[in-house]
C-alpha cells in the first residue's frame, strides 16, 4: 500500500500549525475527510440539492437515488441482512437514544436489568439512566480490570436472564481496548438479552458483520470514519426494528395521516421523520466508497501497526503511565497520563509543536474514577498517520518532561 | 526543541512553581464560607474555604482542587493576594483578572494585583479563560452566594 499517497487524499492534513507541519492524532474525536467526500458535498449541493422522496423532477429523483444508494452501501459495509435495517442518525449518541426511547421504553419495566460496562462513553450510559429513572429498570455494570479489560468474573454472574438489555463499547475510546463482541453477544443471547453494540470507534476502522457478531442494534458516527460531521447510522435486526414505534413523529415516516390519527412506515423511513441530511448522508456513502477502495483489511492493519508502535516506543518516555491493554490488541488510540503535567497542559504544550491530541475525560468519567486520573491525554490514529508522526509525538514528550519538571 | 514565545509566556516558572507548590492549600475548619467551583467540559475542580472578619475582610482562605497548571497556578496566586482584603476589593482585583486574562480593556490597579499579571499570557488561548477564573468564580460563588 502506498500509504503516502493516501495520507495526500486529505488536503488538511497538508498545512503548518503554529510553525510545525500538523499532525493529526486526535480522529477518535474526529476523522479527516478525504477529497472524495468533500468533492461528493461539493458535486451535490452544486448540481443535485433537492429534496428526497418527495417531488418527482429530475433533481430530487438524483438526490433521492443517491441518498437511498448510500443506504445501500451502509449495509454492505456492515453486513446487515438488508438495507431496511438500516436508519440515518446525527451519530452515535441519537443511535442509542433512539433505541433507548423506542426498543427501551416500549419493552422494559420495573426489576428488568440493563446491564452496561464500566468502560462506556457517556453517550451509552446516559440515556439508559434516562430509561431506568422512566421505568423503573434497574442498572448494573459489568466493572474493568486494571488491564483495561472487563471483569470475566462479572460477566459471568451479571449477565443472566435478568437482563433485558445488554450495551456496551466495541471499542473503548478511553483504553483502545477492543472487546470480544462476538462472545459477548452470544453470551447476551443465551441469557435472553438484546445487545447493543456502540461502534464508534472500531466501524470504518475494523471490518464489520453485524451478523457474524451477532448484536441485535449496533451505533455508529460518519464523521469518526471520513464521513462530513453530522450523520450516522443505527442497524437494527429488523424483527426487533418492525415492532418498534416511532420515535420522532413529522414528514415522512407516516403512511396515512388523518386528524384523529396516523398510521407508520415501515422501518427505516419510521423513523427518520422530517427532511434529513441529505448531504451527509451522500457523504457517508462516498466515505464508504472510499474506505472499501482503500480496504477495510489493509486499515485495519495500518492501524494496528501504528498504535503497537507507539505504545512500544511511549513506553520509553520516563514516568508514563498507559491506560488499556499494555500488549496485544488495541485499537488505534494510546491514552496516557504523567503526574507532573495534567491533561491540558500536556495538550497545549503538543499543540504548540503542532501534533493535535485530545486531553480530558473523554466522557467516560466514571473511567477516569476508576484509574485515579484526572484525565488522560489521547493520542488517536487512522491510516493517514504515519510512523514518522508518532517519532514526532514521542520527541514532544520527552520535550515536555523536561519543560514541566 | 524551540519553544514558542506564547507557550513560555503562559507558563512561566513562577506559574509552574506555583501549581506544583500551591500556597494557601488545604481547608479552613468550619465555621467558614465554602465553595465548589468546576470546568465540566475539562474536568478542572476546586474548592475554596474562606473565613470573613466582622470588618467584612477575608481573613483567611484555603483552597483544594485539582486540574491544570494554569488553573491551580491562578488558585494559589489569587489566595495570597486577597487574603487580608476586603469583599469589594476582592470583587475589583476579580473584573480586573478577568480583564488581564481576557485582553478586555485595561485593569483599574494593575498593582494590586502583583504577580497574578503573568497569567495575561491566557489571552492567547482563549480556551483557558476559564481555567484562570475558575478559583476567581469560586471565590464569587462563596462570598455572594452566587
Amino acid at each position: 500500500m502506498d500509504w503516502h499517497r493516501i495520507r495526500s487524499d486529505f488536503p488538511v492534513l497538508d498545512q503548518q500549525v503554529h510553525g510545525h507541519p500538523l499532525v493529526y492524532l486526535d480522529s477518535a474525536a474526529s476523522s479527516q475527510k478525504p477529497r472524495a467526500v468533500i468533492n461528493t458535498l461539493s458535486h451535490y449541493y452544486e448540481r443535485d440539492n433537492a429534496n428526497v422522496h418527495r417531488a418527482l423532477h429530475e433533481l430530487s429523483n438524483r438526490a433521492t437515488e443517491a441518498f437511498e444508494a448510500a443506504r445501500k452501501k451502509v449495509a454492505r459495509f456492515v453486513g446487515a441482512a438488508s438495507e431496511d435495517e438500516i436508519i440515518f442518525t446525527r451519530g452515535t449518541t441519537e443511535g442509542i437514544n433512539l433505541v433507548a426511547n423506542t426498543w427501551g421504553a416500549q419493552n422494559l419495566k420495573a426489576g428488568d436489568v440493563i446491564l452496561y460496562t464500566g468502560m462506556e462513553h457517556h453517550s451509552n450510559l446516559v440515556p439508559w439512566q434516562l430509561l431506568a429513572q422512566r421505568t423503573g429498570a434497574t442498572l448494573k455494570h459489568i466493572p474493568v480490570l486494571d488491564d483495561g479489560t472487563l471483569d470475566p468474573a462479572s460477566i459471568d454472574t451479571l449477565l443472566n436472564e435478568q437482563v433485558k438489555l445488554f450495551a456496551f463499547v466495541h471499542i473503548s475510546n478511553s483504553l483502545g481496548t477492543i472487546n470480544p463482541a462476538k462472545e459477548l453477544c452470544a453470551r447476551a443471547k443465551a441469557v435472553g438479552a438484546v445487545t447493543l453494540l456502540d461502534g464508534a470507534q472500531s466501524v470504518g476502522h475494523l471490518p464489520i458483520d453485524v451478523q457474524d457478531l451477532g448484536c441485535d442494534f449496533l451505533v455508529f458516527s460518519g464523521h469518526k470514519m471520513c464521513a462530513p460531521t453530522g450523520i450516522g447510522g443505527l442497524y437494527g435486526r429488523m424483527e426487533l426494528l418492525e415492532r418498534m414505534l416511532p420515535w420522532h413523529g413529522g414528514g415522512e415516516m407516516i403512511a396515512e395521516v388523518r386528524l384523529d390519527g396516523s398510521t407508520y412506515k415501515q422501518p427505516p423511513h419510521r423513523f427518520e421523520a422530517g427532511t434529513p441530511d441529505i448531504a451527509g448522508v451522500i457523504g457517508l456513502g462516498a466515505a464508504i466508497d472510499y474506505l472499501e477502495a482503500v480496504g477495510m483489511e489493509n486499515i485495519h492493519r495500518h492501524d494496528a501497526n501504528l498504535s503497537h508502535y507507539a505504545v512500544q516506543q511511549m513506553r520509553e518516555v520516563p514516568d508514563i503511565r498507559i491506560l488499556g491493554p499494555q500488549s496485544g490488541p488495541r485499537g488505534s488510540l494510546v491514552a496516557f497520563h504523567f503526574d507532573w503535567a495534567h491533561p491540558h497542559d500536556l495538550v497545549e504544550f503538543a499543540n504548540s509543536h503542532g501534533i493535535a491530541m485530545r486531553g480530558g475525560h473523554h466522557c467516560t468519567m466514571p473511567l477516569m474514577k476508576r484509574f485515579k486520573v484526572p484525565g488522560t491525554t489521547r493520542a488517536s490514529f487512522y491510516f493517514y498517520n504515519t510512523i514518522d508522526e508518532i517519532n514526532r509525538l514521542v520527541e514532544v514528550l520527552h520535550a515536555a518532561r523536561k519543560f514541566f519538571t | 526543541m524551540p519553544l514558542s514565545d506564547e507557550l513560555r509566556d503562559l507558563y512561566q516558572q513562577v506559574i509552574l512553581d506555583h501549581s506544583r507548590n500551591p500556597r494557601n492549600h488545604g481547608e479552613l475548619p468550619p465555621p467558614c464560607l465554602h465553595a465548589h467551583g468546576d470546568n465540566p467540559s475539562c474536568g478542572d475542580e476546586i474548592d475554596v474555604w474562606l473565613r470573613l472578619g466582622d470588618n467584612g475582610v477575608i481573613e483567611d482562605l484555603k483552597f483544594k482542587g485539582q486540574g491544570c497548571a494554569i488553573s491551580q497556578a491562578s488558585a494559589s496566586m489569587m489566595t495570597q493576594k486577597i487574603k487580608g482584603k476586603s469583599k469589594d476589593q476582592a470583587a475589583s482585583m476579580r473584573e480586573d483578572f478577568r480583564r488581564i486574562v481576557m485582553g478586555d480593556g485595561a485593569p483599574q490597579d494593575e498593582d494590586a494585583l502583583g504577580e497574578l499579571v503573568l497569567l495575561e499570557g491566557v489571552q492567547k488561548f482563549p480556551q483557558r479563560v476559564k481555567c484562570a477564573m475558575l478559583a476567581w468564580r469560586a471565590v464569587e460563588q462563596a462570598l455572594e452566594g452566587k
